[in-house]
């Protein structure tokens, strides 16, 4: 059996419930009620102007590659076995940049260029566990 | 010049090996402090301020100030990663400058190569505390090279930067690193494969680590430490060795922002502040320590601290600018920087090492006449989060 990524670790107050979410498939950002500030990564207080009350949405998962690296060594067993992935800045079309993995590539060193157009990709991490948000071309 | 000369590096002392197994990085650190104060001529008990990043016994800087058996005004712990001893040197001119001390001692140690830590390659264990950062980041596999190699990308693609021109980093600070007896002695110890000036093609055709770094572009991890004594201008008066005024300070963070852009470091806040209390323009350095923990580091300092416009360091360190004998200033981290000569971890000391070894005339790649120079640190991860701050020195 393949190594397990690391997991998010809970209780975490901030993060938990973009966590919960992705049980239903859903990647959710937040923005403040004060200033319409988007946020993420999850918190309590809006990070543009200090406020605590922020509305969580759902986006719609698309968005375009900001940047990336192609990790070709890696001492974690998850991702040695793996061969080289990408990691990769995605910006949503919500306003929002996340860290995600891009998948669905053949040889990520070139098929992966900044600015091109992806779309969310679900992988289940285990039965009752969350998923993890990774994209694809779009 | 009319710039402000309240404190003064007078001491410092670099410990020599980059391999020292069965030494704990209290006794590098406690060997350093002995050997910094000794150059400046001033004594142990002569210390009033403790510098440290302090984490060596769990108990922050009281863990530090009673192994070395000091009775301090005044320790500062501040942890920022790499750059932790640049904010460190501005925050001790602060209180030189207030009269809070007169002596304060600035100290690193690591056995990051013997512990056999893989910095660059680890990534995330999935075992560490339950924060936001780690929740966030740690599932999809970004070692720290990787996190480098994001701005790299970035800044080809932003700037047209090529491979060649990062390559130039390398070619230069090697060249500097093989006049220097220590950091020739940490590659052989290293078991480096070729200890020897290298080529832009060698760098090109060094294993790629994390798309698009190679291994040339990335620090090695080594044991080592060094210390710093700084002091206010009645000590500087007395001391051994000619002082070297800080008359700079400037300190910025950064992070992953919407819509922010990766290729600008902290740098770009950093250095208008600490070039504006020195009264001095980025032309007029003759020595620029900027701390390489990979080649993209470099090229976005170099362009952040106004040395170029942004976006023009790979035509601007790719026409052969940076070595020590060329006429056009700065120089270059030139005792071999992280590349090629000393990296346990947090470089940020060396920096200040090497600055203070160049206005007092003593490197081993010595740039005639240098009078200015600008140390600049870079602490956490370019690619995430990051703390910038610029030192300025001078000879007197």
């Amino acid at each position: 059996m393949p190594a397990k990524r690391p997991q998010p670790r809970f209780p975490e107050p901030d993060t938990q419930p973009f966590w919960e979410a992705t049980k239903r498939h859903e990647l959710t950002y937040q923005t403040c009620n004060a200033c319409n500030a988007v946020v993420f990564y999850p918190r309590h207080h809006c990070t543009q102007c200090g406020a605590g009350e922020l509305t969580r949405h759902v986006s719609k998962g698309q968005g375009s590659v900001y940047t990336f690296s192609v990790i070709m060594q890696s001492r974690n067993p998850a991702f040695a076995e793996l061969g080289p992935y990408a990691v990769a800045y995605v910006d949503l079309d919500e306003g929002f940049r996340m860290m995600t993995n891009i998948v669905g590539v053949n040889d990520p060193t070139k098929d992966i260029q900044c600015g091109m157009r992806v779309k969310l990709r679900w992988q289940e991490q285990g039965e009752g566990g969350i998923a993890l948000p990774m994209f694809e071309p779009a | 010049m009319s710039q402000q000369r309240d404190a003064a590096i007078v001491g410092i002392y670099e410990y020599p090996l980059r391999v020292a197994p069965g030494v704990s990085p209290l006794q590098i650190k406690a060997e350093s402090a002995s050997k910094a104060l000794e150059d400046a001529g001033l004594r142990w008990g002569d210390v009033d301020a403790i510098y440290d990043t302090g984490g060596d016994q769990g108990i922050g800087g009281l863990g530090i100030a009673e192994y070395f058996g000091l009775k301090p005004r005044l320790i500062d712990t501040t942890y920022v990663g790499g750059s932790s001893f640049e904010f460190q040197t501005n925050h001790a001119r602060s209180m030189l400058a207030a009269g809070k001390c007169n002596v304060a001692l600035l100290t690193y140690g690591s056995s990051a190569h013997s512990d056999r830590r893989a910095i660059g390659t680890a990534g995330a264990t999935g075992v560490g505390p339950a924060t936001p950062i780690n929740n966030m980041e740690d599932p999809w596999g970004l070692t720290l090279i990787g996190n480098y190699a994001m701005v790299k990308t970035r800044h080809m693609f932003q700037y047209g930067t090529t491979n060649e021109q990062f390559a130039a980093i390398s070619v230069a600070t090697r060249r500097h690193a093989m006049r220097n007896p220590e950091a020739v002695k940490a590659m052989t110890d290293l078991e480096f494969v070729g200890v020897r000036d290298i080529t832009l093609q060698d760098v090109l055709e060094s294993r790629l680590i994390a798309y698009p770094l190679r291994l040339l572009e990335c620090c090695m991890v080594s044991d080592g430490g060094g210390a710093v004594v700084l002091v206010s201008p009645d000590v500087a008066r007395n001391t051994r060795k000619r002082p070297v005024w800080v008359i700079g300070c400037g300190e910025a963070t950064k992070y992953r922002e919407n819509n922010g852009d990766i290729t600008v470091s902290a740098g770009a806040q950093a250095a208008p502040i600490a070039f504006g209390e020195a009264g001095i323009a980025p032309a007029e350095v003759d020595v620029l320590m900027a701390y390489d923990s990979f080649s993209i580091t470099v090229m976005c300092l170099i362009e952040d601290l106004g040395f170029c416009k942004k976006g023009e360091g790979g035509a601007y360190v790719g026409d052969g600018h940076l070595v020590f004998d060329d006429p056009r200033k700065p120089a270059l981290n030139t005792d071999g920087g992280g590349l090629s000569s000393n990296h346990p971890g947090q470089r940020g000391i060396f920096l200040l090492l090497e600055a203070t070894r160049q206005l007092r005339g003593e490197s081993t790649s010595q740039v005639r006449d240098a009078k200015l120079a600008v140390a600049v640190g870079n602490g956490g991860q370019l690619g995430s989060r990051h703390a910038t701050a610029v030192t300025i020195l001078a000879a007197d």
